[in-house]
């Protein structure tokens, strides 16, 4: 143990010479972290017992401005230590591990950490911690009035450029916090303009939204993000939970009356992203002439006939085997196999099933909702919409580390629906990354984004879902049907290898062309079905011409995996799964969002799991990791161009409630 | 001529440590750790090395202990060790190792002994490998050392 005895009091040069405690068993990790500490110019103590730490905390607190521990350590958990050193010392608390699970990283937060790194710690993420500190000063001065969630701060997800005044920041802080207080606490009317979307804001609000019980799961998009982050700004949250809450017990009913073929129609209006949502979600009644009406967006374009015809054949098709697909509509079929399996109370199927309704939802805001909630309510408890992390984090295609709440909006609605509970947090903590459109900058217009990353999730899903949860997939190319057809015959082929696991892979659709190739291309060796992945390539030629390939990622990961497996059965998918996507998220087949090694370390999981896991793992989900500690870069964008996305969305919601 | 063995020597490291790099063993973390040692600490990188390597081998040791138990039912500790050895590694940057390691915590996550047994072997095969090529790479930065320091003064 190292101790620096030029304790003294805050100095001026702040953040210089700030006073760190690192605690940490391991000596590699501790001498590493005190060389970088120092290199930060930060004065630093280090011992590698965590009663020694709070033994120097509690000698005298004013000692240290700031605590970085690990969480795994012999005599004391780390998520113990930093409760203590809240609740005694008040001293902002880094936890460090070399395991970024994002139950881990949920329990950090929700034990007050103010962030959660990953090892190997690079010193640019240390350059950063000293903004808890000052953060946690303003916060507490100003405790008594502020709301849940005070870190509206601009400066969470950048290095503020303070000229090492604490106070001048304080100031600005301040006069945030007090313009932030004269809002409604339930923010049902911004004064402010701009909300400028943070990790730390996002983190705080998915801490409040934990606390109120609320699983979120949120998608992050590149470039729509700006788009989608408008729409998903906080007091939109909030009506579109109400509504939410309203609408669904109102639309139970409603379900149940129709019958529950509805139900895989709601999914599938979901899935079909955000113009076709609309049209798909409500009933059974949204026939073709719904579709149609609506098919203002790109996606909602491919929704022709054949495709209403093929929402109209589900309804009427009984249970129909998940994976086994005899004829076109065998997504739908699967979808209203789904639905059924999710009645039974199949949480973690459902669960990995549906990511992509959220995203959707989102879309379609409130319309999305209304019908989701229906969804939820009239399966029973069945988690349609459980965008649980497990899935929507595989379905990360090297998005962007962005988060947005599209997903958010459902998890009233999931909720509603299932009494069993949603197994979110078994699957991959409550924070799952949708993300709908991680690599497709180049989409035009954000629904193509959307039906893009529709288009990804089934391959996700299909990673992850063992028998139950191919209608997750298949739901997803609900919206897609028009390629559906031409893809049939891939789909039977993917349904197909439901034997083994790697048929998870398999099952994806081959519709979704750029994940599904990617993710076929890499099964293929493993599955031996060349055909299949020659016809996905084909498809996602003539489907995706603009959609750059994230397969590099995906790719390097396979291979590495092919090399590196250990062969073993995998009698539980799921629990794999749940390591994969929240390796795999961090994995961006861009390398854009994860931190940087941390995409070593998580990603190297993928090894162990099953290569369609992996492959599916590739489209990456953001995940904790993102969340955590994010491209600052990405984190503060801005609510300003709401525009024609936000008008159409709006549309497509009162036509939906038009018809309903 | 010292000093040209000197740089002849600098260019040995440096192709040791670009071949590592290639077979991905190492990764850029090993840079920064590089990038650490300077006057005030011109060890750095060796110090930090040999700690790990003798912690290693200690959760080695305890990690075939325990795959090779006639019972092998204790994969939380395994757990334990694993996570540890995983910190270490990726803090060095032994990229492969971190890997193996990752892949063999899954396994135990999974209770499955013979992958476990697997990773096990692989691990150690790849922590020798890299124990030598490392080794080595010392080696050489310790002549070259030598050889600068001889007439030149110490140029990182």
């Amino acid at each position: 143990m190292t101790i620096d005895r030029s304790f003294g009091e805050p100095n001026d040069q702040f953040p210089l010479g700030m006073r760190v405690l690192a605690v940490d068993d391991d000596p590699i990790c501790l001498k590493l972290l005190e060389t970088l500490l120092r290199k930060c110019q930060y004065h630093v103590t280090t011992t590698s017992q965590a009663i020694m730490a709070l033994k120097l905390l509690r000698e005298n607190k004013n000692n240290f401005d700031l605590v970085i521990s690990d969480v795994h350590m012999p005599d004391m958990d780390g998520f113990k230590l930093l409760e203590l050193v809240g609740l005694e010392m008040d001293l902002p608390v880094i936890m460090l591990s070399a395991y970024g699970d994002t139950k881990l990283v949920m329990k950090g937060i929700s034990h007050g950490a103010c962030d959660y790194l990953l090892k190997p710690v690079r010193i640019e993420e240390l350059k950063n911690i000293w903004q808890h500190v000052v953060r946690r000063k303003k916060t507490d001065s100003k405790d008594q009035n502020n709301s849940d969630m005070p870190c509206r701060e601009t400066e969470g997800g950048q290095a503020i450029t303070v000229t090492g005044d604490s106070d001048q920041n304080g100031k600005l802080n301040r006069k945030k916090r007090d313009q932030k207080e004269d809002e409604n606490e339930d923010q049902s009317t911004q004064k402010r303009t701009r909300v400028v979307w943070t990790v730390d804001l996002h983190r705080k609000f998915v801490a409040a939204v934990n606390q109120l019980g609320i699983d979120i799961k949120y998608c992050t998009f590149p470039d729509l993000s700006l788009r989608f982050e408008e729409l998903l700004n906080v007091k939109k949250y909030r009506l579109y939970l109400k509504r939410i809450s309203v609408v669904a017990s109102h639309q139970a009913n409603m379900i149940a009356a129709s019958g529950g073929a509805d139900s895989p129609y709601l999914q599938m209006g979901f899935l079909n992203g955000l113009g076709n949502v609309p049209s798909m979600v409500g009933s059974a009644q949204f026939q073709n002439a719904d579709v149609r009406s609506l098919s203002s967006s790109g996606m909602l374009g491919r929704l022709n006939t054949p495709a209403g015809l093929g929402m109209r054949g589900l309804s009427s098709s009984g249970m129909v085997q998940l994976g086994h697909t005899d004829n076109l509509i065998n997504p739908i079929n699967n979808q209203n196999k789904f639905h059924e399996v999710i009645l039974p109370g199949n949480q973690n199927g459902n669960i990995q099933g549906m990511p992509t309704p959220f995203e959707f939802d989102q879309l379609q805001h409130k319309n999305g909702v209304d019908h989701i909630g229906d969804l939820s309510s009239a399966n029973n408890g069945s988690m349609v919409f459980p965008i649980s992390s497990g899935l929507s984090d595989g379905n990360m295609n090297g998005n962007s580390s962005r988060n947005s709440f599209l997903s958010a909006p459902h998890n009233p609605v999931m909720l509603q629906g299932q009494p069993q509970g949603i197994k979110r947090d078994e699957l991959c903590g409550n924070q799952s990354f949708v993300t709908v459109t991680s690599s497709n900058r180049e989409y035009s217009s954000p629904l193509a984004d959307f039906r893009r990353c529709i288009d990804s999730w089934p391959a996700v899903q299909a990673s992850e879902i063992q028998s139950n949860s191919f209608t997750s997939s298949d739901c997803f190319e609900q919206d897609t049907r028009s390629y559906l057809m031409d893809r049939k015959s891939s789909i039977a082929m993917d349904t197909g290898n439901k034997s083994n696991n790697n048929s998870s892979i398999a099952v994806v659709p081959a519709g979704f062309p750029v994940l599904k190739t990617d993710l076929q291309s890499q099964a293929a060796p493993r599955q031996q079905s060349n055909a299949e992945q020659n016809m996905n390539h084909t498809q996602k030629q003539g489907w995706d011409e603009n959609k750059p390939n994230p397969s590099h990622g995906p790719n390097l990961m396979c291979s590495f995996l092919n090399s590196m497996i250990p062969p073993h059965g995998v009698p539980d998918p799921f629990s794999q799964r749940l390591d994969l996507e929240n390796t795999i998220c961090h994995r961006n087949a861009n390398g854009n969002n994860m931190i940087g090694q941390r995409n070593l370390v998580d990603s190297s999981t993928v090894q162990h799991n099953e290569v369609e896991q992996s492959a599916i793992g590739t489209t990456a989900k953001p995940k904790q990791g993102n969340l955590i500690n994010q491209r600052k870069p990405q984190d503060g964008y801005s609510f300003d161009d709401v525009g024609s996305l936000e008008d159409l969305v709006t549309a497509m919601m009162k036509q939906v409630r038009l018809q309903t | 001529m010292l000093g040209l063995g000197a740089d002849r020597l600098r260019a040995d490291m440096n192709r040791l440590l670009a071949f590592l790099f290639h077979q991905g063993v190492l990764d850029e973390q090993f840079l920064q750790l590089q990038q650490l040692q300077d006057e005030s600490s011109p060890n750095f990188v060796s110090e930090v090395v040999n700690i790990y390597f003798h912690e290693s081998e200690k959760l080695l040791r305890n990690l075939r202990g325990l795959v090779l138990e006639r019972e092998f039912s204790d994969y939380k500790r395994m757990g334990i060790h694993l996570n540890q050895l995983i910190g270490s590694s990726s803090s060095i940057g032994a990229k492969r190792l971190t890997n193996i390691c990752v892949a063999f915590r899954a396994a135990s996550d999974q209770n499955n002994p013979t992958a476990c047994l697997r990773a096990l072997e692989l691990l150690e095969h790849d922590y020798c490998y890299l124990k030598n090529k490392l080794h080595e790479f010392f080696q050489i930065e310790q002549q070259r050392v030598m050889a600068a320091g001889v007439r030149y003064p110490i140029q990182n």
